[in-house]
């Protein structure tokens, strides 16, 4: 079969709409185009119906109840709602919040805000497999703490946190836990009661719907979450987040959620075996290569890989036909290499040779292969101009050289 | 992020890689940059002592494609030339040549650093191998 090019790899930056999702939405452009807060026509009841309908669905892909859902206009508003509504709710009680370095900027940036306004901020390390220490978060809580905010899945390596866990250590110290959980929405199951999870930040791009439109879990019962309004007007969404609903969104955002509760089990399991099989033939083929983050902990469609003595940005000039993207600094606006990776321990030079894959829905099995051998060639042909794969294989120690020296030449 | 036609061309078709050795005393190595950075570059000549002229070049640069473009073009414009006209290539030469944005400059600024590093290199050895001719020069 002929393969079509360029081939899209990257998921987890965003995903194509499902042709599906498109059809469920195309209505709601013109025909039922009302505004779902007017109360006294068919044209707002249409929209809202619409909307209800979109906010059970979603809620049941997480188990919560429709009325917990608080529409957005994406997950960085989600959570920049969540962390400073609750920071502003909750000032009475506390002003410590717990973090950990990996977190998207969406949550770091925040909080550091945050810590501006007076609101003390732990960011907690991870280890080498890209999760927290439990102990690390018991030590952390304080008697002001008020929010733990830990992502559900990271957005570079995949690596799944101990949600479960972390939110019985919420539950029990009567402090809130919010996940950015847009990696993991639809990917893996997620259950905001076994959880134990109080406000999780969602997204329809990452899962085949819209851009433009999120959502944000606010659990009402056990306990009921009080979020004081970051954007302030008409009162929409429970008082929490005003302005008028984007009604094509939000119904796609909907179906995009019933898809996926629908062929989860049977997605993951396809782009799993799609993962390994790119990885296994990549590591047949090349010596040092290393995945970043557990494997064991990790997000069914995601590989992170460290290719040494090859510079990110290079490979990906090379494998042009191939939409990926690397933790080098070269291909970053601000020419630092990952900060995730570097949280990770590991090594910047490591870092600068990282590509991550994100496998999704419409990638096919001749895709995969077809990705693995032009990476395979790629990496091949740039360590033959690489004086570092030579040294290496000199058996020179790259890590005792002294670079400085060199450079001040 | 869009490349100049000739920064791909050079990426896709590398001038002179490869080795030189090392301990030849004909032939300086400069070394620059560092892993934790993303760019290493090593170029090498090969220089006649009578005629000071570089007779071959090599290169082999672990970085972006700039930064291989950069030293692949050093090693075209440094073969042929005397060590003097060697050291008077300056890295906005190679931004112009190959049309670096502001974001490159620095890959231009290694290839200048590692031809001056190689000469260095080389003038380093000389002395060395020969301190007698050094001496009478000196008189």
């Amino acid at each position: 079969m002929a393969i079509k090019l360029p081939i899209y790899m990257d998921y987890h930056a965003t995903t194509p709409v499902d042709p599906r999702v498109v059809d469920t939405m195309l209505p709601y452009f013109h025909e039922k185009f009302g505004n779902a807060a007017s109360r006294n026509h068919s044209f707002g009841w249409t929209a809202e119906e619409a909307v209800e309908n979109a906010r059970a669905q979603i809620a049941s892909l997480i188990n919560a109840s429709p009325k917990e859902i608080i529409f957005t206009s994406g997950a960085t508003e989600s959570n920049n709602l969540a962390i400073k509504g609750a920071a502003e709710m909750y000032r009475e009680k506390g002003n410590h919040i717990i973090t950990q370095v990996i977190e998207h900027k969406a949550v770091l940036d925040t909080c550091k805000r945050l810590e501006k306004y007076g609101y003390e901020v732990t960011y907690l390390p991870v280890a080498k497999d890209g999760r927290i220490d439990l102990d690390d978060l018991r030590k952390a809580i304080t008697k002001k703490t008020i929010l733990i905010s830990i992502m559900y899945a990271n957005n570079e390596i995949g690596v799944i946190q101990p949600v479960q866990e972390i939110g019985k250590i919420a539950k029990e110290h009567g402090i809130l836990f919010h996940s950015d959980a847009v990696q993991a929405l639809g990917k893996i199951p997620i259950d905001v009661q076994k959880d134990n999870l109080d406000m999780i930040s969602l997204t329809a791009h990452k899962l085949y719907g819209p851009k433009g439109c999120g959502a944000l879990y606010v659990r009402r019962r056990n306990p009921r979450v009080q979020l004081s309004a970051q954007i302030d007007g008409g009162g929409h969404e429970r008082g929490m987040r005003s302005g008028t609903l984007n009604v094509p969104g939000i119904v796609g955002f909907g179906k995009a959620a019933e898809l996926c509760q629908q062929e989860m089990a049977a997605e993951s399991a396809r782009l799993g075996g799609l993962r390994d099989r790119l990885k296994d033939a990549i590591f047949g083929k090349l010596d040092e290569v290393y995945i970043n983050g557990s494997m064991t902990h990790r997000l069914p469609h995601n590989i992170n890989i460290s290719f040494a003595f090859v510079e990110g940005e290079s490979l990906l000039m090379g494998i042009n036909d191939i939409a990926v993207s690397s933790g080098s600094a070269c291909t970053s606006a601000t020419l630092e290499p990952s900060y995730v990776l570097k949280a990770l321990g590991v090594g910047e030079d490591l870092a600068h040779t990282s590509i991550r894959f994100g496998l999704g829905r419409f990638n096919t099995q001749e895709e995969v292969d077809y990705v693995s051998s032009r990476v395979i060639e790629v990496v091949e042909r740039l360590r033959e101009l690489s004086p570092l794969y030579e040294m290496a294989k000199e058996g020179i120690d790259l890590s005792k050289l002294n670079w400085k020296t060199a450079a001040e030449h | 992020m869009a490349y100049s036609d000739k920064v791909v061309d050079h990426y896709e078709h590398p001038r002179n890689v490869g080795t030189l050795p090392k301990d030849d005393p004909n032939v300086g190595t400069g070394l620059v940059g560092a892993p934790e950075c993303g760019d290493v570059m090593r170029l090498q000549m090969k220089i006649n002592p009578e005629t000071q002229v570089i007779e071959e070049a090599k290169f082999k640069t672990f970085g972006c494609g700039s930064a291989i473009a950069s030293s692949s073009l050093a090693t075209e414009w440094v073969k042929g030339k005397t060590v003097a006209e060697a050291l008077a290539i300056s890295n906005t030469d190679i931004v112009r040549e190959l049309s670096l944005p502001p974001v490159k400059i620095h890959c231009s600024v290694l290839a200048e650093d590692a031809i001056k590093a190689a000469i260095e290199d080389w003038k380093k050895k000389k002395e060395v191998s020969e301190p007698a001719a050094n001496a009478t020069a000196g008189n």
